[in-house]
């Protein structure tokens, strides 16, 4: 495994800019998620690291060596994408020592063999090995894709949203999975959702894309404790931080423009009184839907809770998250 | 609006039973889920209520009205698909005016209606605009407005979300649920997203090989399973199940864990045999004192909170804990678990045994 640097990259196709200037270290072992909405560049970083696309301006370093110049094949990466591409006419097994079989590597069969039993076994797909690669199930095709890539033996691992188009129970299997698996083989994975839980629960570290720009980059709980911006603010947290202009409540910095609420910041039984719209009731956690002075407010309250529509909570911000006019955080003592 | 009555229905294909034997009641004005894993017969009980498939027995009716033999087209009712069809050559106006235009109605009395329509869902400057250029998110509202437009007596949506992304998913879930609240029409909405169904439902039905293991409030069904599978397919990570071998009497509260004392609901039967100790995450606390030990495993980062993943002498076990209590993987810990919320199951059937915590439920269940 490698560290994979992109120094200062851009990006452009036509007059869209992809990625603007763009510098990341994905540390040796780390697994790095990029996370973001359709649009930020996600895609784009895997590609031009992978050599699928050339960057307009700046250097890629595979273990301190530039790549630009390189072919995909010499920069050793493995993809793994969103829409698993298996070849239809061969069994798992088949399918699995393909990319060993390449001319490039000359695996001995032995080799072939026992790379192929281990990996299926790490993806639970052993039984499955002689089956066609048709006569599996979404999530069965989907490991098999992972694992044609983790047969090799590469510099990094780039995955384009891997789990996004399985159903929501297997995703979970999958995400605990792959963590464990990169763990347990020290593997350097560049990993690319838009999807937060999966960016909070696997990553070692997180990089956030706003437009082409890397705009944050941390641990899930520096990002999700200590956003520089509101827009990094938005991309973590279930339910959503609340957002609300900063004067409402007594505190606020002079410069702020708006404060910004996550669940844990906001305290009922004193304070100012907010109107019960609604509960929404999911089983582990509840979420209480709140009017305050003309804003919606989303936040938890116990799960069993006897609150009814109508009714009035009394709330107050406890170590709120503070935002000036043009969205950046503003530093000082309010943060966690 | 309406009330839908639904007894002992049953629909084989062939050699395959899709329904086995269904019995529910849908009140008027509510939000109704019919939650599942592919292949359950969700979809088949939606489209048999729907009139879109007769059933092989069973009645239903729609408002006291026994509507088991009639075609779709004399219920009253609007579907809503996965995959919105729209036509493509009309723009918004006359894709919403279509079906009121085809039941003859008079045009004035069609813009009015779908002035209205419009309205409600946020669209009235999309009206003159072709559908071809339209985002999913817009052309799912058009979708809705032809179903709304009609005034029918009920919707069926089957998964109506399920081709959108996550984010947008939650958005529409929102949008969909408080629309419902605006119009109050009867709706029943089939989705394998447990969480969809908690968000929306007023009550849901949770069906496995064609048959219903629980029909209940949201919050009584992850509370009070009636069976091992609802307890595992409802919560996200689910609820941990911890194997033991146990003689239970009636008044019984509490069970041996690893020879450690652990109490549970007073149990209301007796039991004798392998049990299945059954334990939300949330409910599960680290405590130092506590005699049941297990190894820290691995720990998720979930901003709120965090899942601990534990290793105990019983099985594997994720407990769900604000994420500022410090915890290192490799470290062994004491466990105690809320004593009142514990679900046992029978091993072997996965009926859950009465206790003080579910019998309501059960009852009625």
């Amino acid at each position: 495994m490698a560290e994979v640097s992109l120094v200062s990259v851009s990006k452009a196709f036509g007059s869209d800019v992809a990625l603007s200037d763009v510098s990341l270290t994905v540390p040796d072992g780390a697994f790095v998620v990029l996370l973001g909405p359709t649009g930020a560049g996600k895609t784009t970083t895997l590609r031009l690291i992978s050599g699928l696309e050339r960057p307009d301006s700046g250097d890629i370093t595979i273990d301190g060596r530039p790549v630009i110049d390189e072919t995909p094949a010499e920069r050793n990466v493995a993809m793994v994408f969103q829409q698993y591409s298996l070849y239809p006419h061969m069994t798992v097994r088949e399918n699995l020592a393909f990319p060993l079989r390449s001319p490039i590597l000359r695996t001995p069969e032995d080799e072939i063999a026992r790379k192929v039993a281990e990996v299926a076994e790490v993806l639970r797909i052993a039984q499955k090995l002689d089956n066609r690669a048709t006569a599996l199930s979404g999530g069965e095709m989907q490991r098999v894709s992972i694992g044609r890539a983790l047969v090799r033996n590469p510099s990094i691992y780039l995955m384009d949203e891997p789990l996004s188009s399985l159903d929501a129970k297997l995703r979970a299997e999958l995400r605990v999975e792959l963590k464990r698996i990169q763990a347990n083989l020290g593997a350097t994975l560049l990993y690319v959702t838009h999807d937060q839980i999966e960016a909070m629960t696997m990553a070692t570290h997180v990089g956030v894309l706003d437009r082409g720009r890397l705009v944050q980059f941390g641990t899930p709980r520096e990002i999700y404790e200590n956003p520089v911006s509101l827009y990094v603010a938005g991309r973590l947290g279930l339910p959503r931080i609340n957002t609300l202009p900063a004067g409402l409540f007594a505190g606020a910095p002079s410069s702020a423009a708006t404060i910004g609420l996550r669940p844990e910041h906001i305290v009922q039984g004193g304070g100012k009184s907010a109107t019960v719209v609604r509960l929404e009731h999911l089983g582990d956690q509840t979420r209480l839907h709140l009017r305050f002075q003309d804003h919606d407010i989303v936040t938890l309250t116990d799960v069993h809770s006897t609150l009814e529509p109508g009714e009035t909570v009394a709330i107050e911000p406890k170590n709120p998250l503070y935002f000036d006019a043009d969205g950046n955080r503003i530093p000082g003592g309010n943060g966690p | 609006m309406a009330e839908i009555v639904v007894r002992n229905l049953r629909k084989e294909f062939g050699d395959f039973t899709a329904v086995q034997s269904s019995s529910f009641r849908i009140e008027d004005g509510e939000f109704f889920m019919l939650l599942g894993p592919s292949g359950c017969g969700k979809t088949t009980t939606l489209r048999m209520i729907a009139g879109l498939e007769l059933p092989t027995s069973g009645e239903i009716t729609i408002d006291g009205e026994d509507v088991s033999r009639k075609p779709a087209s004399e219920r009253d009712i609007a579907f809503v698909f996965q995959m919105f069809a729209l036509y493509p050559h009309m723009n918004v106006r006359q894709n919403i005016s279509y079906p009121l235009i085809s039941q003859g109605m008079k045009r004035p009395q069609v813009r009015e209606k779908v002035a209205e329509v419009a309205g409600i869902l946020g669209i009235t400057d999309l009206l003159e605009r072709p559908v071809g250029g339209l985002s999913g998110g817009d052309r799912q509202r058009v979708a809705l407005g032809r179903a709304i437009v009609r005034n029918p007596k009920a919707f069926m949506m089957d998964e109506p979300l399920g081709a959108l992304d996550a984010e947008f998913r939650e958005h529409m879930a929102e949008e969909l649920r408080a629309l419902h609240d605006r119009m109050g029409a009867t709706t029943v909405y089939v989705t394998h997203d447990q969480l969809e169904a908690m968000q929306m439902g007023d009550k849901i039905v949770v069906m496995n090989h064609g048959v219903i293991e629980q029909f209940g409030a949201p919050q009584d069904i992850y509370d009070k399973p009636a069976t091992r599978f609802v307890a595992d397919f409802i919560g996200s990570p689910s609820m941990n199940f911890l194997r033991l071998h146990s003689r239970l009497d009636t008044g019984a509260d509490s069970v041996q864990l690893d020879h450690q004392e652990v109490g549970i609901p007073v149990m209301r039967e007796p039991f004798d045999g392998d049990v299945v100790f059954g334990v939300r995450p949330e409910h599960v606390r680290l405590s130092d004192i506590s005699g049941y030990r297990a190894e820290i495993r691995a720990t998720e980062y979930l901003g709120t909170t965090q899942i601990v993943t534990l290793a105990t002498a019983n099985g594997e076990l994720k407990a769900r804990i604000p994420s500022d209590q410090v915890v290192r993987a490799g470290e062994t810990v004491g466990l105690s678990f809320d004593a009142r919320t514990i679900t046992l199951f029978d091993n072997q059937t996965g009926r859950a045994l009465r206790s003080e915590l579910n019998e309501g439920v059960l009852a009625h269940g």
